[in-house]
């Protein structure tokens, strides 16, 4: 056990470790110079290059990437090109957003979903079986920011009873931050909350055929105690590695969703970041995001080994 | 579902009384048949020209001259959701294309391999997936440019490890089955049972997965679009005439409501599809849904 | 029963704080399209900046008004040497900077000395480059000596480049901007919100305000709903095309003001087949303004002949030149020996009015057998590809310089074009004071740029500012970047 767990978290960093050479590379041939772009349209040559200086971008690549990643080891994630603020402070910043933007999301796909999937299960194949199951095909198909769009039409526009865009900042108070919170959490949790349904159902369906639940209800338990207490606990595997992949999906689905509330989260920084050649900040916000699927995705196997321990032999 | 009466498994009539008796399976075709045909009709007939502007007549509602009214360039917006879906079945489907002409060898040849081959190829398979596919798309745009071919690498190059993981695991299920160990009992090597024997008995798999992706690539495109990174004006795109729609939602909320239509109509039909081939070709699967 | 009084508490502060509401509000949320990078306008070009910090937080020598013109700010008076090279600034006394330290004659030559200094990162440099010396006469009286007379001094002073920082502050005033203006810095939610406060210690006038939030709202999409809801009440640079969706509403007030940013076709002139006359020309006879100006800026904005706003005493209106007529610009293509026409990239950078803009000229250029190919760029490519290294065929920005004809006498400006007798004409200018015969000048340049059909001359940048009909006090027109909030105020 000690020595898979070893294996798997060295193949994690080693992942990491390629992740960031990737990231440097990719960003080091983005067209265009951050320098020239904070100075404008009537500096001189000379001037952009005193900037490149004071900015260390004139450094020799090798030594700009060990600098960066070092540190990045310490959590130093550097300065902003833009805001000139160390990187840190930005991001634990848009986090504020982000993070409550996700797990809001996550909990309520969940709170939909799970419920949805035990219906849809504990009546296969009948008529409300078939209109949930209609509902979350129809939920799968949907954009995200087009539903937003019409979210934003619907409540905003129309009731005026939330707000269309923007984030009054938690120093505002927590009701007024939740609330323009509240539509793109649900405009992110649709989609999700349709496969999770699906997800959550099967597995149900699928543990229901097994022998021990047979066993269950040949010993007479009714049937809403054997779905509860017997085969929603078994489903719950399947149920929760998909939860836990979509929570890193939803850190990154936040970049269109915060583009079209404009919310000052994560995804927003990255996105104009990359527009304002903020390679330093883009650099840091990609390998956050790369770090949170592997330590997800590690998570997972490593649940898996403990649930199945066949699994740990066999690579 | 208990009382299932027995159909021969594999002839190709056996297979098509049971198509013509699954409801996804229908509805997924004649939807998916309709936006090609609507695709295809687009390259000889539109209503309108989709790149004459007629200022004049911009952001007009639905009319009988307009049956989905006009964006905000008096283009008539049934038009160039005709054209536009041109381009996200082409974006779609070379991504998938791409997915499965790369990852589907590199899966086969893991599986048969196996050892370090395997190891290191699923370990780049992690590599990428490690990073949030839209990120890495727009991050692939901001460097290339935006345009069609360029969103087709960006989304092609997530459908590889997909389609690569797909027929790993499917390899992998076929390798220990009695056939292959004729086969190579046969001497044959595993580049031909490969060919031979695994291919074809994870085709299914792969049709399905293709369906999927292939709606996942309808909505990528639309994001990355929606985002002002796929294809360019005068080519019309179902996301980007949402983007388009976006500042006008108050005076001409027609111009977002009709394209979103579309996008969740042809994912809807293509993801039926899916669900249908899968359900008739799979036993496995028909027990579970 | 302490939770109802509690309740009851809150219950009757809310009341309260509901009755002092009915005078006059004091508090004001603005929405700015573009978050700045940082609070130094002496460190940076962009004009998101300078729509905070300009007249609010920081003070120069002189300001720009209104209306262009220069009045009197830190410095209340100043004398003009005959020979126009020295100039003696009187300053205002009692004047604190935010921190509380005092302001003096120290400050403005420390400001200008760095300024102008070598390493200094200002964006707009050539302000100073006139400036021979800076000398503190006594703490109210400052002297600055140029190398040779310069008619716009006062007026570059009074740029947003040009404001007076105290040596204490400047390198922190990216982050934590500390200037003499009436409004202080209080706190900046990155990518969301800037707030200033009214400062305690101010030496001029009172402003009414206590309190203006800048709210980044990018898009339009975002910002009618939020005007509509009243979280936002002010925008005093809107998005043209959104006009419609809130001309009807009689809460609001819309100003319709004029820019200085000549919206323009600019075409690369060195590249073939651009370097002919008569493709630049036909060029010009296929556009038809009325279309692009609908299209891309409802309707809003001024058509322009040669590069001069509308607005400017200098304007020569040539817009009758090329007509609107794909028939010439047809024959004069095939005169060039295009008559099948030809292919060429149109990049285009962010602003609604250049992606609108450009779809609109490629399908009148494709009229005409020009197939344009659009290429949307950021701000950091298009800087860099098509102002620095010119590897563009056509593109379209406004060019938001006030009076900036002189960009067409610029050696390897990116418009790749050289023309001796205009070139003569700037450099004439330089040195005529005398008014009648600049104007003869002027003139003179605007009917070579239009003959030589350089670029495609579109329209003048309309600022299109909406605010809460209640408010008073906003700048109509946009002279330079600034959102001047020194009067605005509420009415009731």
């Amino acid at each position: 056990m000690t020595a898979y767990l070893l294996k798997r978290l060295a193949i994690a960093i080693a992942t990491l470790v390629l992740a960031s050479i990737v990231v440097f590379a990719v960003l080091e041939v983005l067209p265009g110079d951050p320098a020239r772009l904070m100075l404008g349209m009537n500096a001189s040559a000379d001037q952009v290059e005193l900037l490149r200086n004071q900015m260390g971008l004139d450094a020799p690549l090798a030594w700009r990437y060990l600098h960066w990643a070092s540190g990045l080891l310490s959590l130093d994630f550097g300065r902003s090109y833009t805001y000139s603020v160390p990187v840190i402070d930005l991001v634990r910043e848009r986090l504020a957003v982000s993070l409550p933007l996700a797990l809001i999301a996550l909990a309520l796909s969940t709170i939909i979903a799970i419920p949805i999937g035990l219906f849809s299960a504990s009546r296969r194949g009948r008529v409300g079986d078939m209109v949930a199951m209609g509902a979350a095909q129809l939920g799968v198909a949907v954009p995200n920011f087009w539903f937003a769009l019409m979210l934003i039409y619907v409540f905003a526009v129309w009731l005026h009873l939330v707000p269309a865009g923007g984030f009054p900042g938690w120093a505002a108070g927590a009701w007024p931050a939740l609330k323009s919170l509240l539509l793109p959490a649900v405009a992110l949790a649709l989609p999700q909350a349709a496969i999770l349904a699906r997800v959550t159902r099967s597995a149900l369906i699928e543990v229901l055929n097994e022998d021990y639940i047979r066993t269950a209800r040949a010993k007479g338990l009714p049937y809403r105690a054997v779905l509860w207490r017997h085969a929603l606990r078994n489903a719950m595997i399947p149920v929760l590695t998909i939860l836990g992949l979509q929570f890193a999906f939803l850190l990154a689905g936040t970049i269109i969703i915060e583009n079209v509330f404009y919310l000052p989260g994560l995804g927003r920084l990255v996105f104009q970041a990359i527009t304002q050649r903020d390679l330093i900040v883009v650099e840091s916000v990609v390998m956050l995001l790369v770090a949170a699927v592997i330590a997800v995705n590690l998570v997972v196997d490593l649940s898996y080994a403990v649930v199945d321990p066949r699994l740990r032999t066999r690579q | 579902m208990t009382l299932h009466i027995e159909i021969p498994e594999d002839t190709f009539s056996g297979i098509l009384a049971k198509a013509f008796r699954n409801t996804a399976f229908i509805t997924g075709f004649i939807i998916t048949a309709l936006i090609l045909a609507m695709a295809i009709v687009s390259y000889v007939w539109t209503p309108y020209d989709v790149t004459k502007l007629v200022i004049a007549d911009k952001t007009q509602g639905s009319s009988l001259a307009h049956w989905f009214g006009t964006d905000h360039f008096g283009r008539d917006i049934l038009s160039m959701i005709m054209v536009g879906a041109r381009n996200s079945i082409a974006v779609a489907l070379v991504a998938v294309g791409i997915g499965m002409g790369v990852g589907v060898p590199l899966g086969a040849f893991a599986a048969a391999r196996g050892g370090l081959v395997d190891e290191a190829l699923m370990r780049v398979n992690d590599l990428v997936f490690a990073f949030p596919a839209l990120l890495s798309a727009i991050m692939i745009t901001a460097t290339f440019g935006p345009g069609a071919i360029n969103a087709i690498i960006a989304i092609g190059i997530f459908n590889i490890p997909v389609f690569a993981r797909v027929a790993r695991a499917g390899a992998l299920a076929i390798w220990p089955r009695e056939f292959i160990l004729a086969a190579r009992a046969a001497g044959k090597s595993s580049t031909q049972i490969t060919v031979e024997h695994v291919l074809p008995n994870i085709a299914t798999l792969l049709l399905v997965q293709g369906t999927i992706q292939f709606a996942l690539g309808i909505l990528a495109e639309a994001g990355l679009s929606y985002l002002g990174l796929g294809a360019q004006p005068p080519m019309p795109s179902w996301g980007r005439m949402l983007f388009d729609a976006q500042t006008r939602m108050v005076v001409a909320p027609w111009m977002a409501i009709f394209p979103g239509m579309a996008i969740v109509i042809t994912v809807l039909g293509l993801n039926l599809l899916g669900d249908g081939i899968a359900d008739i070709l799979d036993p496995k699967s028909r027990r579970q849904r | 029963m302490k939770l109802w009084k509690t309740l009851l508490a809150t219950a009757v502060l809310a009341f309260a704080t509901a009755t002092s509401a009915f005078a006059a509000r004091t508090d004001l949320v603005i929405g700015i399209p573009l978050e700045p990078p940082h609070l130094d306008p002496t460190a940076g070009a962009a004009a998101a900046i300078r729509e905070v910090t300009y007249a609010n937080v920081f003070e120069g020598l002189t300001r720009i008004g209104p209306n262009s013109e220069v009045l009197p700010d830190l410095a209340e008076s100043w004398t003009v040497s005959d020979d126009g090279k020295v100039y003696i600034f009187k300053l205002h006394t009692g004047v604190k900077f935010h921190d509380g330290t005092d302001f003096s004659a120290d400050d403005v030559k420390f400001s200008l000395d760095r300024a102008r200094a070598e390493n200094s990162i200002n964006a707009q440099k050539q302000l100073f480059a006139a400036i021979d010396k800076v000398e503190v006469v006594d703490p109210a009286t400052v002297k600055v000596t140029l190398a040779h007379p310069q008619g716009s001094f006062l007026y570059n002073m009074g740029w947003g480049d040009a404001v007076i920082v105290s040596p204490k502050s400047a390198d922190t005033n990216k982050e934590k901007p500390i200037g003499t203006g009436p409004f202080k810095f209080e706190s900046w939610a990155k990518g969301s919100s800037i707030t200033l406060v009214k400062s305690d210690h101010y030496w001029g006038a009172p402003v009414f305000l206590e309190k203006a939030e800048f709210r980044i709202v990018p898009d339009a999409a975002a910002a009618v709903p939020a005007l509509l809801s009243g979280d936002i009440q002010a925008f005093p640079f809107f998005d043209p095309d959104s006009v419609s969706q809130v001309k009807d509403d009689p809460r609001f007030k819309i100003v319709v003001g004029a820019t200085e940013g000549e919206t323009i076709l600019s075409i690369n002139n060195k590249k073939p087949p651009f370097d002919k006359l008569q493709v630049r020309q036909a060029i010009s006879y296929a556009l038809d303004r009325k279309a692009i100006i609908d299209g891309a800026s409802a309707g809003l904005g001024l058509p322009i002949g040669s590069h001069m706003s509308p607005a400017n005493k200098y304007y020569v209106d040539l817009t009758g030149l090329y007509p609107h007529n794909v028939n010439k610009a047809k024959e004069l293509l095939k005169e060039a020996g295009l008559e099948n026409g030809f292919k060429a990239t149109l990049k285009l950078p962010p602003p609604s009015y250049a992606r609108l803009g450009g779809e609109i000229i490629a399908s009148e250029l494709r009229e005409v057998g020009i197939n344009l190919e659009i290429i949307p760029v950021e701000w950091a490519q298009w800087l860099d590809q098509v102002f620095t290294k010119k590897d563009y065929d056509l593109t379209i920005v406004s060019h938001t310089e006030p009076n900036d004809i002189g960009i067409y006498s610029r050696k390897d400006y990116y418009f790749n074009y050289d023309n001796p007798t205009f070139n003569k004409i700037i450099a004439d200018l330089d040195l005529t004071s005398d008014e009648a015969k600049r104007k003869e000048l002027y003139a003179e340049a605007q009917k070579i740029l239009a003959d030589d059909a350089v670029v495609g001359f579109l329209y003048e940048l309309p600022k299109v500012g909406v605010w809460d009909a209640k408010l008073q006090g906003w700048w109509e027109n946009a002279p330079i970047p600034a959102n001047d909030l020194t009067k605005v105020k509420w009415s009731e």
